[in-house]
């Protein structure tokens, strides 16, 4: 056949812009549905110690909707469904300002708060008991022992998975395109659409992610070597 | 809501069928089950591969792992749409697409489960088998994986319900499965998508919640039979 593969082709003039903007978008919707499911995941964590039952299980109910359905389901139902419930004035608002990236990162931030909870109380209960005990009887108070003593072996453990947990994210940031948002893989799919150039396409998308996610990774293993501990 | 349970139940659960092409949920449980079956001989494999002395087979599993984890399974679903006709020559329906992008890429994170349970395994179950005068096959068959397969029961389910959740993004390249279903099902309402896509959530959840439950206690009954024989964990 005389197909040539030519990855220049698609890293010119506004196809190379178009990438660009692809990756900067992936980039930026990962960083805030990052931020939203971690500020969510710490709330949800300290809201599941509170000593009020009810509390307890609606949390659990959170987590279990968000483990059980689909990400491409919760992004159809926000994007879809969730405006049609919106008063008409916030409907429009929300409309006219690229409602599609907003409800992607709540869906998608909404998600990983889910997880990150997850991770969070592990990573707390991993820590024994008689830890927090010793440190009440040598005299600290509550906080003194959260901070001195609990947190800074609970976030040794928590902070792999939670990098786990980004890569996993940075990924699932590429289902945003279903609803049109114009992160890498909606932009690639149009610079295909435009240059016909299926395999230069693909490739250089499947290479940016590769990049990325290997980086992520690297972090992890590199945390994972730092921060093992051992527990007794 | 239940307006359109009442007349569209069937679309959701089989599609078109009879007077077209099976979907919906038959198609969603036909593409999870089938899709992990066909991952799990791949998986072992590949797993074998990366436990393996040999360096030129270790490498290029390695490999696979890596890259199919570094790449949203999207990415791997136009890959095989684009590449697997070319590949074999005649085009490939959605299904055929989704159905080979879910065996790579489970069979992957498959490997993993497996990988780790093989090394979480006493040494001495190996040793004990090279000892008697087993060889590798032998071993790994008959001693080894067994073992290993039991213990990761729950994983298994847990990997299925992760597989079901994944044929959803069938809708991205227009593969009859429930969630495209839904999307029929909403573009013919238009007024009504919360209700719609409700419906489709809770219909997964249903399921993948059954599912989930059941890994937890196959868990708890693992341990407990772990407990039971005095095994610590590895």
């Amino acid at each position: 056949m005389g197909y040539v593969f030519d990855p220049a082709a698609v890293l010119t003039g506004q196809y190379l812009d178009w990438f660009i903007w692809g990756v900067a978008t992936t980039i930026a919707l990962t960083v805030a549905a990052w931020l939203l499911g971690m500020t969510l995941g710490i709330i949800l964590t300290l809201v599941r110690t509170l000593p009020f039952r009810p509390l307890e299980w609606v949390v659990a109910g959170y987590v279990e909707y968000h483990r059980n359905v689909p990400l491409l389901v919760q992004i159809l139902v926000w994007y879809f469904g969730v405006p049609q419930l919106l008063p008409r004035a916030i409907r429009m608002w929300v409309n006219g300002h690229h409602s599609e990236f907003l409800l992607a990162m709540v869906a998608l931030g909404l998600a990983k708060a889910a997880y990150i909870t997850e991770d969070l109380r592990s990573g707390i209960r991993s820590i024994p008991k008689t830890q927090y005990e010793a440190a009440r009887s040598i005299g600290f108070n509550y906080l003194q022992a959260m901070s001195y003593v609990i947190l800074p072996q609970a976030l040794r453990i928590v902070i792999p998975p939670l990098i786990n947990q980004t890569l996993l994210l940075f990924k699932n940031t590429s289902l945003a395109m279903a609803i049109g948002v114009g992160e890498l893989t909606y932009r690639t799919r149009e610079v295909d659409s435009y240059t016909f150039k299926t395999f230069e396409a693909f490739a250089v998308a499947t290479i940016i992610y590769l990049s990325i996610s290997f980086a992520i990774m690297a972090l992890g293993a590199f945390a994972d070597r730092r921060l093992k501990l051992e527990l007794r | 809501m239940l307006e359109i349970i009442e007349n569209n139940w069937l679309l959701f659960l089989i599609g078109q069928y009879p007077h077209g092409p099976v979907g919906g949920l038959a198609m969603t449980l036909f593409l999870a089950v089938v899709g992990l079956s066909l991952s799990f001989p791949v998986a072992i494999a590949l797993a074998l591969a990366r436990l393996s002395s040999h360096r030129w087979l270790r490498g290029p599993a390695t490999a696979v792992v890596y890259v199919v984890r570094g790449l949203p399974l999207i990415m791997f679903i136009f890959w095989t749409y684009f590449a697997l006709p070319l590949l074999i020559g005649h085009t490939v329906g959605g299904v055929a697409t989704l159905l080979f992008a879910l065996v790579v890429y489970e069979a992957s994170y498959l490997s993993e489960i497996i990988r780790a349970g093989i090394e979480g395994l006493p040494k001495g179950q190996t040793e004990a088998a090279k000892a008697l005068g087993l060889g590798y096959f032998p071993t790994t068959f008959k001693v080894i994986l067994p073992q290993v397969l039991h213990n990761m029961l729950p994983s298994l389910v847990s990997q299925f319900v992760s597989t079901i959740k994944e044929t959803s993004l069938g809708y991205v390249i227009s593969a009859n499965e429930v969630t495209f279903a839904a999307s029929q099902v909403n573009n013919q309402l238009m007024t009504q998508p919360f209700e719609v896509y409700g419906l489709l959530a809770l219909t997964y959840f249903t399921l993948c919640f059954t599912l989930t439950s059941a890994a937890r206690w196959l868990e708890r009954r693992l341990a407990a039979e772990r407990g039971a024989l005095g095994i610590q964990p590895a």
